[in-house]
């Protein structure tokens, strides 16, 4: 008998909103425990929610993208359960009237396109973090964390392979990213995802016992335990040594296999209601209007874009990853610059500091108009070259304004720079050996003078035109 | 036991007394439960500052039944208030009539402020839902509490009244300030109607105390109609179980985790959980979680839970056509003028009267007995009604 596997998905993903879904704390990764924290996102009796605009904003961004339909009146609801990491003993969450549903995404397999179908997209806040303290044995609990607004993206489960999964998780990390919603990066937990997956006999239509794996946080682990447990499950049914259960089970990754939580969910009734606290939130033409001008077009028609205009394919494609680059790069061209010209800048020096900054392409720091700048100084010969991965530099440091930071630094090329001069000729000066061995044909005595006035000058000037000063001041004696 | 469970020696301005359900920062808040005893909040309730800010003066915090959900707080863990005769003696109007506080700010979420005015000789406004801020409120019944104003005349109430309420973006239900604005102007209440099915299970004693007051409105120039109807009853099943519903859930937070009471017998969390809430909640309030709990399963969703918010449309369009007819409705505010002893079903049972104007979130003034209901935003008229009557039969 041949088996087919049945997976749908339920994706976690951390929104790029800046603060808290009900209460203006900020929600910045790494900070010190319980730095993150208020009255409000630590269950304090006498707190209320306050609905932050922009998550409902990302929400709607979310359900454009993957092709749902925006529900006009969306509602939060409580669920509620113990557990020391949720501090009100209830999650805010959205049960009834969820801010986007039926939607659907495209995804390539070796079959061809197919369509995974998005069932629902819900806003809910994330709840702490237990953290265990081996040394005295307790148990601590941090809350930065807590009300950090989630969607969370519930597939159909159209899912029948790994390699689909990881495809359709692929697709939704890139439009997402794109659109700015979150930066979906695996490994800070800011995407996550459940695996719901059954077997059943090919072409049947009923859906055979279903396991669940919970915060699956890796694409490879997600497919090795794709793997894993559909052979479990056809083993199961084939054999007949082990009975399949409807469970929640955990991967563990280093091992390779699945385990049963054992846990005591016999209840699991989660007792939803609708918050009577937060005011359903109605979506008005003007509002849903102004959220889809936003929306930015789909990665694959932005990069067809950047190819007509005439950069090569592989560098479209590098730029759509990151809605960043395809900002700054667009900023860029519209100051002026030519579209291969930026990106080259953005690939080389921009990318080779935000490495050494240890910024990923998503953080880089500088404007497309301030780049542009730059590029504009560089071409017509105002800063060389070299000097200008120095102001880049700075504009990365300090948000500097190219011009302004050439001028006061004496990188521009050409200028007539007193102080150079007097430098230059305060060198000369002063070796009177290395002028006389210059003028007795040695030319590495220009060089040793070369380098004392760049240490005189802290290295803030031009190397060829200090060069040439030299030269010329030589000339003179 | 004490009015107050935490008093202000050193009042400056005008003394306005706090139930136990408002935060201060200041003072401890316990809401009447031993799980909350000592409990300091980090932040004052909106009104708080509301207050101080207009020149009055905190005289401290009043003892309330547990999460105030009783009959005239028996059930607090502070003990309750008697008279020499055993009676019950609610410490929200003791708070004006033996501690000489002007007013006292009182959490209405089951009616508790409401009998305490009207079997005392004060008045108390519980204004329109949504104008005066809930930030800082032990929350227990978000959908339907409202923090209220009790005073010895209706002036002391609407002067108080009109410093509490106001928008506040910290409570998202905070209605916008124009439309809080518009309660100033409301039209003069003229005719009301008597609901003669709530008439009958009064004691006698209660139901001359009524129509005394009913005598007072009739000698000064309102028309009164007593009319049956068979839908406003019905706002006491829905109530109870919108009510305990959201208590159970609001009071979840209490877990003995965090902050509050902690058992010192357990060996992991779970016990942790059940013990700490175990010692700490009394048997009113256990009941209600159990009740709370079971509406709102997957079972019962449907049938019961969602009921009672459907319920809650149904009276509140009633309530609209009733008032195309009246400019108000009155109710008595209890069954009887004195209680001694009381048990879970008696809070249950008081509700009968007190949740019509609790479901739908309408403006009530309570005096003398009674309680008029009037439609949303008539808060200042419910009151100049109640000015009529005074110096006359309302006792
Ligand atoms: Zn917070």
């Amino acid at each position: 008998m041949k088996f087919e596997t049945v997976i749908g998905l339920e994706v976690h993903v951390e929104m790029s909103a800046n603060s808290k879904i009900f209460c203006s704390c900020g929600a910045k990764y790494g900070a010190e425990q319980n730095e993150c924290v208020c009255p409000a996102c630590c269950g304090m009796p006498g707190m209320l929610p306050v609905m932050n605009r922009r998550v409902v904003e990302l929400g709607m961004t979310a359900g454009m993208m993957l092709n749902c339909r925006i529900n006009r009146t969306t509602t939060f609801d409580k669920k509620s359960y113990y557990y020391p990491d949720l501090p009100a003993s209830y999650q805010t969450t959205q049960w009834f009237a969820p801010i986007a549903v039926d939607g659907k995404v495209k995804i390539e397999t070796d079959n061809g396109e197919k369509f995974i179908g998005i069932k629902q997209i819900h806003m809910e806040e994330d709840a702490g973090k237990l953290v265990h303290d081996d040394w005295t044995d307790t148990t601590l609990v941090d809350f930065n964390r807590t009300s950090v607004p989630l969607i969370e993206i519930v597939s159909r489960p159209d899912l029948s392979s790994a390699k689909e999964v990881i495809a359709y998780l692929e697709r939704l990390r890139a439009l997402l990213r794109f659109a700015g919603v979150s930066d979906c990066r695996w490994e800070m937990g800011t995407m996550r995802c459940d695996v719901n997956l059954s077997v059943r006999p090919e072409g049947s239509t009923e859906l055979g016992v279903r396991t669940e794996m919970k915060n699956m946080n890796s694409l490879s682990a997600i497919e090795k335990a794709i793997e894993y447990e559909a052979a479990r499950h056809i083993d199961a049914i084939v054999s007949g040594t082990e009975e399949l259960v409807q469970e929640t089970r955990r991967w563990d990754d280093i091992k390779g296999k699945s385990y049963s939580m054992r846990s005591k969910e016999t209840a699991g009734d989660y007792r939803y209601f609708p918050d009577p606290t937060l005011m359903p939130i109605v979506i008005d033409d003007a509002w849903y209007d102004a959220v889809q001008a936003t929306l930015p077009l789909l990665p694959e028609d932005k990069a067809a874009l950047y190819m007509e205009a005439g950069l090569e394919e592989k560098t479209a494609w590098q730029l759509v990853a990151s809605r960043r680059l395809c900002d700054v790069l667009d900023a860029a061209v519209e100051a002026g610059c030519p579209i291969k010209d930026a990106a080259n800048w953005i690939f080389s020096d921009c990318m080779k500091l935000c490495n050494r900054e240890k910024l990923t392409a998503d953080e880089l720091p500088v404007n497309g108009q301030d780049l542009a700048k730059l590029i504009a100084l560089v071409k017509n010969g105002t800063v060389t070259r070299p000097n200008a991965a120095r102001v880049l530099a700075a504009m990365f440091k300090d948000g500097v304004q190219p011009e302004t930071f050439a001028a006061e630094n004496g990188l521009l090329a050409g200028g007539n720079d007193d102080r150079v001069d007097a430098v230059v000729k305060q060198v000369v000066d002063e070796n009177p050996k290395a002028v006389a061995d210059f003028k007795a044909g040695k030319e590495k005595a220009a060089m040793a003078l070369f380098g004392q006035a760049m240490k005189l000058l802290n290295k803030n000037c031009d190397p060829q035109q200090l060069k040439e000063k030299i030269f010329a001041e030589l000339a003179k004696r | 036991m004490a009015v107050f469970t935490v008093k202000n020696e050193n009042v400056q301005g005008k003394a306005v007394a706090l139930d136990d359900l408002i935060l201060t920062k200041d003072y401890p808040t316990a809401a009447g439960s031993k799980m909350l005893e000592g409990f300091m909040s980090l932040f004052d309730a909106e009104v708080v500052p509301r207050l101080q800010n207009a020149g009055y003066g905190i005289a401290g915090k009043v003892n309330v039944g547990e999460f105030s959900l009783d009959v005239l707080g028996e059930t607090s863990h502070f003990g309750a208030n008697r008279d020499q005769n055993g009676n019950l003696v609610s410490a929200l109007s003791e708070s004006i009539k033996t501690e000489n506080a002007f007013a006292c700010l009182c959490t209405d979420s089951n009616g508790t402020p409401r009998r305490a005015a009207a079997l005392s000789g004060l008045c108390y406004i519980k204004p329109t839902y949504a104008t005066v801020s809930r930030y800082g409120l032990v929350a227990c019944v978000c959908s339907g509490e409202t923090v209220g104003v009790m005073a010895k005349t209706a002036d002391g109430c609407a002067e108080i009244l009109s410093v509490i309420a106001g928008h506040d973006d910290k409570d998202g239900t905070s209605l916008p300030q124009n439309m809080i604005d518009s309660a100033k102007n409301a039209d003069p209440i003229c005719k009301v109607a008597v609901i003669s099915s709530f008439m009958n299970g009064l004691s006698a004693d209660m139901s001359e105390k009524v129509n005394a007051s009913l005598a007072s409105l009739r000698a000064n120039g309102i028309e009164i109609e007593e009319i049956d109807d068979s839908v406003l009853p019905l706002a006491q099943p829905a109530w109870n179980t919108l009510s305990a519903a959201e208590l159970c859930n609001n009071i979840s937070r209490f877990d003995g985790v965090k902050y509050g009471y902690r058992t010192a017998n357990y060996k992991n969390i779970e016990e942790l959980y059940t013990n700490s809430r175990t010692e700490a909640f009394g048997l009113l309030t256990k009941m209600q979680l159990l009740y709370g709990s079971e509406v709102l399963s997957t079972e019962n969703y449907m049938p019961v839970y969602d009921k009672a918010l459907r319920m809650r449309r149904v009276l509140c369009a009633h309530f609209s056509e009733l008032f195309a007819s009246y400019d108000a409705i009155v109710l008595p505010a209890c069954s009887q003028t004195a209680y001694v002893e009381t048990d879970t079903d008696t809070a249950y049972n008081e509700s009968l009267y007190t949740a019509p104007a609790s479901i739908c979130g309408l403006p009530v003034a309570a005096f003398g007995g009674i309680q008029i209901i009037g439609k949303a935003f008539s808060d200042y008229a419910l009151l100049s009604l109640v000015k009529k009557t005074e110096g006359g039969a309302a006792q």
